[in-house]
């Protein structure tokens, strides 16, 4: 089994605002291992990014993390003081932004924005800094990098960009690479290029990603394993097949359903709007756009029911007196390709 | 950026000129004459004054005269302070004026930066409340008020500084401060937005991702992002020490072009008028021009569409 | 967590179909742009402060122009000339007719034999009159001076900058030219001359002050004019057919009128300070006429030795203008939700 390097247990986050604490994360757990990629998934306000800004030390003012604890290795991150994340923040973990256009200072030389991370945490000369941000722009695919180290943000393209804000990510080869929606900005055909140059990376400096996106098709290419956030809370998690070919939770089927793919005719939105977190409701956050709610969903909060040894899922529809329901045409559609797969994979 | 440069160049000359046209005509307007002792004078003695200054001349010709002269620094001579030539007078006055509008911009851009990113990074705490107060009251006391009052309490009760006149270093100081409050306040209400900004932006996120310390954040990136756009001020504080000057010198009874400006209006000195007039709009016009291109200079972004311009 | 679960049958019936869900709820109900700006200047002490210290300030101002007018500032009365403040009933020196003489408190009102039934809430200036009705007075004129002043700037630079923007091309080019050259020379050139020119006082102060700060409002008018033509709505109506006063009138002027409110709430104080700068340094109004500026003139003369006459009206002065940025500044936030951090 690998090494499992970051383990986030029943976390917890409010935001005190003018009409109150707004509970934006409410006991979320998940974990990451070597080398592999975890894609969390969900709708803006679900609180992906909230978490991920929480593993890098940088809630904003107003934020308080009210429970639980984030262990990187054996050390725990929310324990930490200002100076002691300063040192592991760029050269442990690092993060990629969302927006190209905006990450970069448009008063600093190129070179010198990617060697910054090194002059600080390995404490090189100027000139040796100069030299390995040279080599990384050069490994992130920028032409013409000796002529182009020098010159200012604004001389760049946005595919260009996000490439040297990946080479600042990657710099001091983090073991967590943190990705807030690092596509979302990007036209399409940039998009891809970006994913296969996260791919290409990890393999050569061995490092986990932690993908935050919206969209499930970006997820599909990515990642090793899925985790599903809905309202503050994680809702379902699994392995990437096992999320996109045998999803349990409706809210799951819902943003698959919502998904274009070759054989849909028609795309199935979900209704509704995600709950105020002000006043969280205190069953299944997920019921009031359940079309399959049950009573006990308004009530109670269910638990994570065990799918398989991979696979998690928090409704209440797997409990085992739950009646049986039949899920989207789309859904039963990807189970029968589950089963072919799950199949292929016996022999 | 030379077609650029030579076009600024032209406007500017265009703006001079224009100035010195209406100067001169609304000056012919003027109801009176010059002469501060015209009752005691005959009608010869007037006659005899008006060849000496070429005021029998067509008006067209003292036009041009007055255009041709103005090209090799002759501005006329006084009608007021015995006689001198007015480019005489504001040469020798020039010193303290500019030596005290120099140190009073030094003295409100340093400490309004200051001032300005202090409570930019405390924003939203008492220290920021404390700064914006400050600020407020700064911009919104006059400087002649502000003068008065310091001359009254710290020269004159406390005995820290020179009353008025023109000396050594303390006797600036007092001028100084009151001339260069104004800028101060400024400076400190835009730093403070302008950071603001800068430090919600998203490169400030990523610096605080790649690990920098708040120091080296505020000082590699916030601090050289909000100080550019600072630059576009340097024009208004121009003017604004230029006002200041005239009232500032008068009250501490400085020997600067201010303290001359208002005698010269004050007595219907026109050739000094026009004189003073044409040195503060050449003086902001060149602090455009230079502004603008330091601007371009400093700011990455505008360095390279200018070159490609 | 098992244990804790009460479950029974009944628990796992579905759920009544709730009322059709509504896919874009808004939580907050709807304002209009005027509204929801007055709701966040609500919440600016400092700038509803500064708004109630304005109105105040312009009703007693104007209001007490049946009771205070010009002639009875003119009349001197010697035999009460420099009694300092005096409010029966207030036993604190410098409020009770006691002025400090070379370290002493003497009472002035009895050096001079004034009446008692004869006080001065804030005094008396050289002449006699009472100060609080000289500043009542001079702020009223220091007002409609920035008002007037104003009211010019707007309609001047407001067309100018709708003008030049609107028609763009050829016109836009030549309007910037001008406002480019008439903006390099310093503004105070163009009010002295326009002083030395007509005679000084009320007139000439408003007409310089209006002349000299038009371009400011000109130019940001002209920027934002150019942005709003290309908006959907506006082209909309031009396809429409309608005329170019009509969609200036209808789309613009509302769309401007953010603006327009906070650069007023700017010019004003600039204004109030032209007036008081040019009569202060004595080439604006000049006594025996009133204003805040001549006060001070009047005020600084004798400061070392009756320092309120001038304490006083500087200290409306300041409040007037402090005020007015506060207000200017709450005004913008409000406006532009952008710069609320």
């Amino acid at each position: 089994m690998a090494e499992r390097i970051l383990d986030v247990k029943n976390l917890k986050i409010d935001f005190h605002t003018y009409a109150g604490a707004v509970k934006a994360i409410r006991d979320v757990s998940f974990h990451l291992d070597k080398g592999e990629t975890l894609a969390i998934v969900g709708e803006s306000g679900s609180g992906k990014s909230v978490t991920t800004k929480s593993l890098m030390g940088l809630l904003a003012n107003n934020a308080e993390v009210t429970g639980g604890s984030i262990m990187f290795h054996d050390q725990d991150i929310l324990k930490k003081s200002e100076k002691e994340m300063q040192n592991i923040r760029g050269k442990d973990i690092a993060m990629i932004f969302q927006d190209p256009m905006t990450s970069l200072d448009p008063t600093m030389r190129i070179g010198q924005q990617i060697a910054e991370p090194l002059i600080k945490h390995k404490h090189v000369d100027k000139k040796k800094a100069w030299s390995q941000a040279l080599e990384l722009m050069k490994l992130v695919g920028i032409t013409d990098a000796e002529e182009r180290i020098k010159n200012y943000p604004h001389q760049f393209s946005g595919g260009q960009r996000q490439r040297i804000v990946i080479a600042i990510a990657l710099v001091c080869y983090p073991e967590i690479l943190i990705a807030d929606e690092p596509t979302t900005a990007l036209d399409v055909t940039i998009q891809a290029q970006i994913l296969e140059l996260m791919k290409e990376l990890q393999e050569k400096i061995e490092t986990s990603i932690i993908f935050i996106t919206h969209d499930l098709g970006v997820v599909a290419g990515m990642a090793d394993r899925v985790a599903v956030m809905y309202a503050g809370q994680i809702v379902e998690y699994g392995t990437v097949d096992e999320i996109f070919f045998n999803p349990q939770h409706p809210y799951t089927w819902g943003l698959l359903n919502s998904m274009p793919t070759l054989s849909s005719t028609k795309l199935e939105a979900i209704p509704g709007t995600p709950p105020d977190l002000l006043d969280p409701p205190k069953g299944d956050p997920f019921v009031a756009r359940n079309p399959y709610a049950m009573k006990i969903d308004a009530e109670q909060r269910p638990p994570f029911f065990k799918v398989s040894e991979t696979h998690y899922a928090a409704t209440w529809l797997l409990h085992p007196d739950a009646p049986k329901v039949t899920p989207p045409d789309e859904i039963v559609r990807r189970r029968q390709t589950f089963k072919d797969i799950m199949a292929h994979k016996a022999i | 950026m030379r077609k650029y440069l030579l076009k600024r160049v032209f406007y500017m000359i265009l703006t001079l000129f224009l100035v010195a046209t209406i100067t001169f005509f609304l000056m012919k307007l003027m109801p009176g004459t010059p002469y501060s002792n015209q009752q005691k004078m005959t009608a010869q003695q007037i006659q005899i004054m008006n060849e000496q200054y070429g005021l029998n001349k067509p008006m067209w010709l003292q036009y041009l005269i007055y255009l041709g002269g103005m090209l090799h620094g002759d501005f006329g001579v006084s009608f007021q302070f015995s006689n001198q030539p007015v480019s005489y007078l504001i040469a020798s006055r020039i010193g303290a004026s500019a030596q005290l509008g120099f140190q009073a911009m030094i003295f409100g851009v340093v400490l309004g930066i200051i001032i300005g990113a202090v409570a930019a990074v405390h924003r939203n705490t008492w220290v920021d409340t404390l700064c914006t107060i400050l600020s407020i009251i700064g911009k919104s006391v006059p400087n002649f008020v502000l003068a008065v009052l310091l001359q009254f309490y710290i020269a004159l009760k406390l005995g820290w500084f020179p009353i008025a006149d023109w000396g050594g270093f303390s006797y600036t100081v007092l001028p100084t401060i009151a001339l260069g409050v104004g800028p101060l306040a400024e400076t400190a209400r835009f730093i403070r937005t302008g950071m603001v900004d800068v430090l919600n932006s998203d490169y400030i996120e990523l610096a605080k991702a790649k690990g920098l310390s708040r120091y080296g954040i505020v000082y590699h990136h916030a601090l050289r992002n909000s100080l550019i756009p600072l630059v576009t001020l340097i024009g208004p504080y121009t003017v604004a020490l230029m006002t200041g000057s005239m009232v500032i010198e008068n009250i501490f009874s400085i020997p600067g072009i201010g303290e001359q400006f208002v005698k010269s209006i004050l007595t219907n000195d026109y050739p000094t008028i026009m004189g003073v007039t044409m040195l503060f709009s050449a003086g902001l016009v060149a602090v455009i021009l230079i502004t603008d291109i330091i601007y371009g200079i400093i700011d990455p972004r505008i360095r390279l569409s200018g070159s490609g311009d | 967590m098992e244990e804790k679960i009460k479950l029974s049958p009944e628990s796992f019936e579905a759920l009544p179909k709730a009322e059709e869900l509504d896919n874009e709820k808004i939580a907050a109900p709807s304002l209009t742009f005027v509204q929801d700006a007055w709701r966040r200047l609500k919440m600016n002490k400092g700038a509803l402060i500064s708004l109630f210290v304005i109105i105040l300030m312009m009703v007693v101002a104007f209001g007490s122009t049946p009771f205070i007018n010009h002639d009875s500032l003119v009349k001197s009365a010697p035999q009460y000339a420099n009694l300092p403040a005096k409010i029966p009933g207030v036993p604190i020196n410098g409020f009770n007719g006691k002025l400090k003489v070379s370290g002493e408190w003497v009472d002035e009102y009895k050096q001079n034999n004034v009446p008692s039934n004869k006080y001065f809430v804030l005094g008396t200036d050289y002449l006699g009159h009472s100060l609080a009705q000289r500043i009542i007075y001079g702020t009223k004129i220091s007002l409609i001076v920035a008002l007037v002043a104003t009211f010019f700037d707007l309609t001047l630079g407001v067309a100018y900058g709708i003008t030049s923007g609107w028609r763009g091309g050829r016109v836009d080019n030549i309007m910037q030219r001008i406002i480019e050259v008439i903006s390099s020379i310093p503004s105070l050139v163009i009010v002295v001359l326009m002083l030395v020119v007509l005679k000084p006082g009320m007139t000439s102060i408003i007409a310089a002050i209006a002349i000299s700060s038009w371009t400011t409002m000109a130019r940001m008018i002209r920027a934002e004019t150019l942005q709003l033509k290309s908006q959907e709505y506006v082209l909309a109506a031009r396809t429409l057919g309608e005329t170019p006063w009509k969609i200036a009138w209808k789309h613009l002027v509302p769309n401007l009128s953010s603006i327009i409110i906070i650069q007023t709430m700017y010019t004003i104080p600039t204004a109030i300070f032209f007036e008081a700068f040019l009569s202060f340094i004595g080439i604006g109004i000049s006594s025996p006429q009133t204003s805040l500026g001549v006060l001070l003139n009047d005020g600084q003369k004798n400061f070392q030795f009756l320092p309120y006459q001038m304490w006083y009206p500087a200290i409306v002065l300041c409040i007037l203008m402090i005020a007015f940025n506060l207000l200017g500044d709450g005004l913008r936030d409000a406006f532009d939700p952008k710069t609320r951090r």
